[in-house]
């Protein structure tokens, strides 16, 4: 499907542009006014500015802190009362223009404004602003890079050149589609962005539609779902789209009724008329595309005028998630597709020796054996005759790279790869900690599954992907072709989990079939997801912190980790957000840890460093990544240094978290979750906090290993801020998924690698949670709204696996050190 | 090539397919039947629930020549038309579902511990083995409780 409103052939375009009005210029280093960047060379553009005065209107009810109070929904908003935006303590982070395209129905597509190099300059400012409130009498931590800016904020960056290109259409039957550059895998995003669209519009929930965008090279960097970015990047523009298309459907309504356009309002996907009139946004739509310059104002609403955001709202997609009809990549219907599994080497990257395909070749079903560069892909009639025909094949392997090394062998490499500690412990006290983490998989439930159709001179693929444009360079460089003669549409996942910012199956799915000679649909069994990875890479982590008279003075932390492969564009994205690597000498690892790692506490000065081993074993991201242990492992260290110095845990952090919303986060947590309260024996609280992506959260947990053998976590009380959840039910159940996380990590779920090949083959020995791990209770208290959405999909990790280890510390009296615990 | 007949969500079926091929792959590879989920083919993660004569079963793990002349329910079947199952209706009430790809298992397993259990005990819930890898079993343990409170 091609995305609407896309310029070619474009003879006519109209843009229309505005200001986003705040009563403070923008600092930061963009041009003066709306930045316009020139849009493709095919369009003409017409700018016309919409001066908006900006008013004294008070900082919204939900921003400072009390109740929120949403119109009652379906209330009619009107399209004259809407103010500028209030002075806020947060400096705007983007301006946007927006552009109608060309199209029989209303298309409208967003930008964001150059001047918003500001995201480094506005998250100064706050963090400026926390300095102040920020007094523990010690010395001030030095701040870390991620609190001036961070990944998300640069992947914004690189972003920004395109998001004018995100496609909002309001069709002739009635339906808005917003077609979404981004993977829906679970983390409830085509839920939220419906939600942003429905009530910029005023139309309703059930009237907009998410469809997700095929692969869309012209996005650039701007088609990476992933850094807990996607609400981050995507509030803005989706809004600015969605207020553009609404105001120009008030003003096609006023002109067919020759009514003032601000005599009209807008509610449940229909212009009203004073008089009782009511046009539907369908019958509008044409109309409405023929609007070159808005009657009404296009800002999009205050947060108080938000009716659905921030409302607890369930998933557009519920009901066919429980009737079955909701497809991914496996259930697709492709004509012609064949089934097709691929018999993979014994140990890591192994490579085929010998092959002898007659006997698997003569078996029923069978419909070809084809040699790839990862392994001998088989095509059947059915899965199950694949299966069989596969178990059939005679191979043997070479060893892969890594076949003499086992889980061991590999510990002892990153403890050898750290760099020194600075501070030597000669005049102070001083606490020493060391930890392992070790691999864990991704393990979706959804295995890798990609249907591919190569053809001569062009090739079509299906399958759920997070980095859609690298994947269709990559294929196209593979197959020879023009990179536009791949089209690649992205289906929705069965979780991910960082997995599918690779396309290894929709890779192999186009080799197989260039070789067939005909479409496949190409699956990994959960063995080959197993035991070819990918995984978290395993880690060691030292730890030095000094301490004298109740004060930490200085706090070393040295990671070691098996390198995580990163080839999946998030290098071209940094590089184009002004991240010039090679001048700064950075890898590409030591640029994600830096803009990602950091230490929340004042502790004195603090230095991380991070030493990578590469080792040829399948890695990636996983959810958190760096943080799901780096921060682990500081907060465990925490809780070492309130025992050593005598203190509480939570009173022991609060101290020394820098800034009051850090400080609210954390006593919400405790408050809710009555720290301290007596526990029997064998049982005992756990805290953990972590902020990251413009958000923060503390996880209480309790934990009953009266059988040590058995821990169970019995109970969670979570606390978060996000600064503005677009859906709390949606956050939630983030939240509990990165509880659940923890609880596997921390104490059962992970990899082996025994003489270059992993151990765990399926859920059976990869001990991911099951409902008998999981907490009867789960209380999530989300803190009121005070600025933008910050990330959420990620955020839980870190602070939930932390209190786990931290309560199981505490129910046992031991110090793990080593995760998951029963390994 | 045996002919297999059986009753799929309440419409009889006959298929052509090899006698030990799991049920799994009939209904997904050749009656195109697809919101039973392959999630590890040995009967671990049980994406694949669906009810034979009313009980839950794994389909990757039973061979379709065993549902011969027996009834299959998928989460295509569960469904009255557009009425959904009370199961169903608290899935949406408690909006369980994140990336839902085991959520049709999880929703057979659920109707069948109702089923045998109209009023399921924690430790009850606690015996599901099926694996949701976003981590919804807390919205899955409320679903199944608020499930049982409009039945009983």
């Amino acid at each position: 499907m091609s995305a609407p409103g896309r310029s070619d052939g474009v003879d006519r375009l109209i843009a229309h542009s505005y200001a986003r009005p705040r009563s403070r210029p923008a600092p930061g280093p963009g041009p003066p006014g709306p930045a316009r960047p020139e849009p493709s060379p095919a369009r003409r553009t017409l700018p016309i500015s919409t001066p908006v005065a900006p008013t004294d209107a008070p900082e919204d009810a939900a921003a400072a802190g009390a109740p929120q109070t949403p119109a009652a929904p379906g209330a009619p908003a009107s399209p004259g009362s809407r103010s500028a935006e209030p002075d806020s303590p947060h400096p705007g982070r983007r301006r946007f223009l927006t552009y109608l395209l060309a199209a029989p129905t209303l298309t409208v597509a967003a930008r964001a404004g150059l001047d918003a190099a500001a995201p480094a300059t506005a998250r100064a400012a706050v963090r400026t602003a926390a300095e102040q409130s920020s007094a523990p009498a010690q010395l001030s931590g030095l701040p870390g890079i991620p609190d001036v800016v961070d990944l998300g904020d640069a992947l914004i960056l690189a972003g920004l050149p395109t998001s004018h290109l995100l496609v909002l259409e309001v069709t002739a039957d009635g339906r808005a589609a917003l077609h979404l550059p981004r993977l829906e895998v679970g983390q409830g995003l085509t839920t939220a962005v419906a939600m942003l669209v429905a009530d910029e519009l005023d139309a309703r929930l059930a009237d907009v539609d998410v469809p997700l965008s095929d692969g869309r090279p012209d996005l650039l960097f701007n088609q990476l779902t992933g850094a807990s970015n996607s609400v981050r990047s995507l509030y803005d523009p989706v809004r600015a789209a969605a207020a553009a298309a609404r105001a120009r459907l008030v003003t096609a309504a006023a002109r067919r009724w020759s009514l003032p356009a601000d005599s009209l309002r807008t509610a449940d996907s229909a212009v009203l008329a004073p008089d009782g009139r009511r046009a539907g946004y369908g019958e509008l739509a044409a109309e409405a595309a023929e609007v070159a310059v808005p009657a009404v104002s296009a800002a999009p609403k205050t947060p108080g005028q938000q009716r659905l955001v921030g409302r607890p709202t369930g998933r557009i997609d519920a009901r066919d998630i429980v009737t079955g009809k909701a497809k991914y990549a496996g259930d697709l219907a492709v004509p012609g597709a064949v089934p097709c599994v691929v018999a993979r080497p014994t140990t890591l990257n192994g490579t085929l020796r010998s092959l002898d395909a007659s006997a698997a070749r003569a078996m029923p079903g069978v419909l070809g054996v084809v040699r790839i560069p990862t392994g001998v892909a088989v095509l059947a009639e059915t899965f199950d005759q694949a299966l069989k025909a596969r178990d059939a094949l005679v191979t043997t392997w070479n060893p892969g790279p890594v076949a003499a090394l086992s889980t061991a062998d590999i510990k002892a490499r990153l403890r050898a790869a750290h760099a020194p500690f600075l501070v030597p412990p000669l005049l102070t006290r001083y606490v020493d900690a060391e930890f392992d983490f070790a691999f864990v998989n991704h393990a979706p439930m959804e295995v890798l599954t990609a249907v591919a159709d190569v053809r001569p001179g062009r090739a079509e693929l299906w399958f759920a992907a997070q980095t859609p444009i690298v994947a269709q360079q990559t294929i196209a460089a593979e197959l020879g072709l023009p990179q536009d003669a791949v089209t690649v549409h992205v289906v929705r996942g069965g979780g991910s989990f960082g997995r599918r910012l690779f396309f290894d199956a929709a890779l192999e799915a186009a080799q197989v079939s260039r070789a067939a000679g005909r479409p496949v649909k190409l699956m990994w069994t959960r063995n080959d997801d197993m035991r070819h990875g990918r995984m978290r890479p395993a880690s060691h982590h030292r730890i030095r912190a000094t301490h004298a008279l109740g004060q930490v003075l200085t706090y070393e932390h040295r990671a070691a980790t098996v390198a995580t492969d990163f080839r999946h564009g998030l290098g071209e994205a940094l590089t184009a957000a002004g991240f010039n690597l090679s001048v700064a000498g950075l890898s590409l690892a030591q640029a994600f840890f830096l803009l990602s790692e950091k230490n929340p506490y004042d502790v004195g000065i603090p230095t991380q460093l991070l030493a990578e081993i590469p080792l040829e074993v399948p890695t990636g991201s996983w959810r958190s990544v760096y943080s799901g242990t780096v921060r682990v492992a500081d907060e465990i260290m925490m809780d070492e240094l309130a025992r050593r110095l005598g203190q509480d845990p939570v009173a022991f952090r609060r101290a020394r978290l820098r800034g009051a919303a850090a400080r609210a986060v954390l006593d919400k947590a405790a408050e809710a979750g009555r720290w301290g309260r007596p526990m029997p024996p064998g049982q005992a609280q756990g805290i953990g906090y972590h902020d990251e992506h413009g958000s923060r959260v503390a996880y209480l947990v309790e934990l009953d290993a009266a059988d040590p053998e058995q821990p169970r976590v019995t109970r969670a009380v979570v606390a978060a801020d996000v600064g503005r959840a677009v859906n709390p039910r949606g956050l939630e159940a983030q939240l509990t998924g990165a509880l659940i996380d923890g609880i596997s990590v921390v104490l059962q779920a992970g990899i082996h690698i025994d003489h270059g090949a992993v151990r765990e083959g399926s859920y059976a020995d990869f001990r991911y949670a099951r409902q008998r791990q999981s907490p009867p209770s789960v209380e999530i208290h989300l803190l009121p709204p005070t600025g933008s959405p910050g990330g959420a999909g990620e955020l839980g990790v870190p602070a939930a696996s932390a209190a786990v280890a931290n309560a199981y510390a505490r129910a046992t009296g031991t110090s793990p050190r080593s995760f998951p615990i029963d390994f | 090539m045996p002919s297999h007949t059986f009753v799929l969500n309440g419409q009889p079926v006959t298929v052509e397919a090899p006698d030990d091929m799991p049920l799994l792959w009939v209904l997904r590879d050749k009656l195109g039947v697809t919101g039973p989920k392959y999630g590890c083919g040995v009967g671990v993660c049980r994406a694949c629930t669906s009810h034979l004569d009313g009980a839950e079963f794994q389909p990757c793990t039973v061979a379709v020549k065993d549902c011969a002349g027996r009834q299959v329910t998928t989460i295509e079947g569960l469904a009255d038309g557009d009425t959904l199952h009370p199961v169903q209706e608290a899935w949406l009430a408690c909006d369980v579902a994140q990336c839902g790809f085991c959520q049709p298992g999880q929703i057979m397993t659920a109707v069948d511990l109702l089923r045998r259990t109209p009023t399921p005990t924690d430790a009850d819930i606690d015996r599901i083995q099926n694996i949701c890898r976003c981590g919804s079993y807390p919205r899955i343990r409320e679903a199944i409780k608020q499930a049982a409170a409009r039945t009983a």
